[in-house]
């Protein structure tokens, strides 16, 4: 599905991203540990599109296309959605509104008509059942005076309408209660399917107990430096990213 | 990151104006230049009574005292107005009896801008009267509204025939003497609408008055007289275009709104003068004195504007609230783009008891654009219980434009509560990314964020109209975001 290869990358000139290859099957759950600073949310910005980050080497693969070439928004109308770290406010726009045209930009896109009204306020009532979100969310602008769990439910709400093909969360569980946890964790099980694959990208483990992956890749000062199956998370909890660090500045 | 910011502003701001094109039809025009021949001429063409011409030598007088006013916030050329030609009219028979009298290229013109002449092809809600430079084309629905009453016709027509009521009412809320614009305006004033509604009645149709521009080095001042007897309800329209030109052109009106007794009248414009091209040359000086009085008790006045066009824009629709109770209301959208100025917002006076007023503007610059809001609220010594609540949004595109407010404030009642509230915002790339990703094209986000951003203003539109209004607001500011 997803096929990166020597990817690097940087933001104002400095580099961030130093040669990342990574390949993620169909159905698969990867996650992305690592410290702060090391990359995490570059990768998960080059993915989705920002043109703030610089390629500078490397290619992205994506369902047989060339990922990067491709615009933000077609990117998501071909099955990408990024759950942001810090979802943005958009005052005086309503959830209904702003998720009807995305849902209807969807729709044109693989040729299928716009939902009517009320197929489409059945279709969030659906979804917002599944989610567990406060319906009352749905009625006020985009992320507005929304508290940051309700914002992360709200990423989670959003990819259940949209039923991305890859789902990135960026530091979803960041912030969050432990209930709350709960909530965007069963969100995300309730969304997989054997066809559809995830990146968790999370500094803890604890998302972890929740989301079990199939593969934990650790990324280091913009490398990955150790993949392996998920009790390698079990392993960072314990001993923390020293020993990472340690580890690699050996080899070095 | 800064260039590519200023290419998706470049890319979105870069939309079309759609109504600028030219009708070539024979035009009666007069020569350049203003005088008192000049003003006897216009008159005598109209053939008007005595009475009319002294009002207009009396303003003309009065004008030629006057300085240009220079304390709104604008950059206006110097206007030179012996270069510009005060009465154009396309030619045609002299007194229309029917639809097949008036030009096929008028008709066609009006059938281009949306605005078809044919009664049957109308939104059948809305009479129209439609005003091309300097004469009213045709006015629909007269006859339907003539059976409750109610007096919709050109301000030439209504001097002709019923010219006890244009007498009695005319520069009773503008006052010739009033301004720079509105003196000029008195002594040149070309056609325009007049409108009526008798006592008790509730005018079942939006009536509106569509205004074109269509000859090149002309002004453009008309009137409209609009009267709400007592018990009263009228919703009224007004629409305007140009074609596109180099020249600036001039166009300065007057809107007088009387509300009697328990009378409501709701004005509403969606303003589309031709805005200038991209680098600023060309388009309309929009200077205009719209102001209504709410003369009798529990009387009402809701003016609701969206202004997308003129290069310069610099008016500002009032409420005099003489009536105790009475009610005015202010809803504005504001938008400027490229270089387009506007200096905008209004004059809420409360002279009657428990009388109340809201003001909501939402101002939006693009490009170069600069956007001023300037409002007075002012409470007299016998206006107690006196209430007004503002609201002045700003929102920003781009890092080259600008928005300013001057608000001002005169409470001379200690019972009065005065409210105001601001603020200013900008689309960020933040904003515009989050739709990305969620599917939505850069284009669609802005319209999407401005649209939210104007709702407000945009639902008190009558509703072929918002949708309207929601689409030129869009159209406006294609190719302007960061």
């Amino acid at each position: 599905m997803l096929s990166i290869k020597n990817l690097e990358a940087g933001i104002n000139g400095k580099m961030i991203l130093k040669g990342i290859s990574l390949e993620v099957k169909a159905g698969e759950i990867h996650a992305i540990m690592g410290p702060n600073g090391s990359g995490k949310s570059t990768l998960a910005a080059v993915l989705a599109g920002r043109d703030t980050v610089e390629i500078r080497g490397g290619s992205v693969t994506y369902m047989g296309n060339d990922l990067l070439q491709m615009a933000p928004e077609d990117r998501s109308k071909e099955g990408i959605f990024l759950g942001f770290q810090y979802p943005i406010e958009i005052p005086g726009v309503s959830m209904v509104n702003f998720m009807k045209t995305a849902v209807n930009e969807h729709r044109k896109h693989k040729g299928l008509p716009q939902l009517s009204a009320s197929d489409f306020l059945k279709l969030m009532r659906e979804k917002k059942e599944m989610v567990e979100i406060d319906s009352k969310l749905a009625n006020r602008s985009v992320n507005e005076g929304f508290s940051g769990g309700e914002k992360k439910k709200n990423e989670i709400f959003q990819m259940a309408m949209l039923e991305p093909k890859l789902a990135i969360l960026d530091e979803t569980d960041s912030g969050l209660d432990i209930d709350a946890l709960r909530i965007v964790a069963n969100g995300v099980n309730r969304l997989r399917r054997p066809d559809n694959s995830s990146i968790v990208i999370t500094h803890y483990q604890r998302l972890l107990d929740y989301i079990v992956p199939d593969v934990v890749h650790v990324l280091y000062d913009g490398r990955i430096v150790k993949t392996a199956g998920k009790e390698l998370a079990l392993e960072l909890e314990e001993k923390g990213y020293d020993w990472i660090r340690k580890e690699v500045d050996n080899q070095n | 990151m800064e260039n590519d910011q200023d290419n998706i502003i470049n890319d979105i701001t870069s939309g079309e104006y759609k109504y600028g094109f030219y009708t070539d039809i024979e035009t009666e025009k007069i020569p350049k230049g203003l005088n008192e021949d000049v003003i006897r001429l216009i008159s005598k063409k109209k053939g008007e009574p005595d009475w009319l011409l002294e009002f207009r030598l009396k303003s003309f007088r009065h004008w030629l005292t006057m300085k240009m006013p220079g304390w709104a916030n604008l950059k206006i050329p110097e206007i030179d107005y012996q270069d510009i030609i005060y009465y154009a009219a396309p030619k045609q028979k002299p007194a229309p009896e029917s639809i097949d009298d008036i030009d096929p290229e008028l008709k066609k013109t009006f059938d281009r801008l949306g605005i078809p002449l044919e009664e049957q092809k109308r939104l059948s809600g809305v009479a129209v009267d439609a005003v091309m430079d300097s004469v009213s084309v045709k006015t629909t629905f007269r006859e339907t509204l003539a059976e409750l009453g109610i007096i919709f016709c050109s301000f030439s027509e209504a001097v002709r025939e019923y010219p006890d009521l244009v007498k009695r009412y005319l520069g009773t809320v503008v006052p010739h003497t009033d301004n720079f614009f509105a003196a000029l305006n008195s002594a040149v004033f070309s056609d325009g609408s007049f409108c009526y509604i008798p006592k008790g009645v509730r005018c079942p149709m939006e009536l509106s008055t569509y205004f074109r521009i269509n000859a090149a080095n002309t002004g453009q001042f008309e009137r409209t007289l609009l009267v709400a007897d007592e018990e009263s309800y009228v919703s009224y329209l007004e629409g305007c275009t140009a074609p596109m030109r180099d020249e600036n052109q001039l166009h300065a009106a007057i809107v007088e709104i009387i509300a009697e007794k328990n009378a409501e009248v709701k004005y509403s414009t969606v303003q589309n003068w031709y805005p200038g091209d991209r680098e600023g040359r060309g388009g309309i000086f929009n200077f205009v004195t719209k102001r209504g009085i709410c003369r009798g008790d529990n009387s009402k006045i809701s003016w609701t504007q969206v202004e997308t066009g003129s290069a310069i824009t610099w008016k500002y629709p009032s409420c005099i609230l003489r009536g105790d109770n009475s009610i005015g209301e202010f809803y504005s959208v504001a938008v400027t783009n490229n270089h387009q100025q506007a200096d905008t917002g209004t004059k809420m006076i409360h002279i009657g008891k428990n009388t109340r007023s809201t003001i909501v503007s939402k101002g939006i610059s693009a490009g170069h654009g600069q956007n001023s809001y300037r409002g007075l609220v002012k409470v007299l010594k016998n206006a107690s219980s006196s209430r007004n609540f503002s609201q002045c949004d700003s929102l920003l595109l781009g890092d080259k434009c600008g928005a300013h407010t001057f608000p001002y404030l005169e409470v001379d009642n200690q019972s009065a509560i005065v409210e105001h509230e601001a603020t200013t915002s900008k689309i960020g790339e933040d904003q515009i990314f989050y739709c990305n990703q969620r599917g939505i094209s850069t284009e669609d986000a802005i319209a999407l964020i401005v649209n939210g951003y104007a709702r407000e203003v945009i639902n008190k539109l009558p509703m072929e109209f918002a949708v309207e209004a929601q689409k030129l607001l869009q159209i406006s500011l294609e190719g302007s975001v960061g």
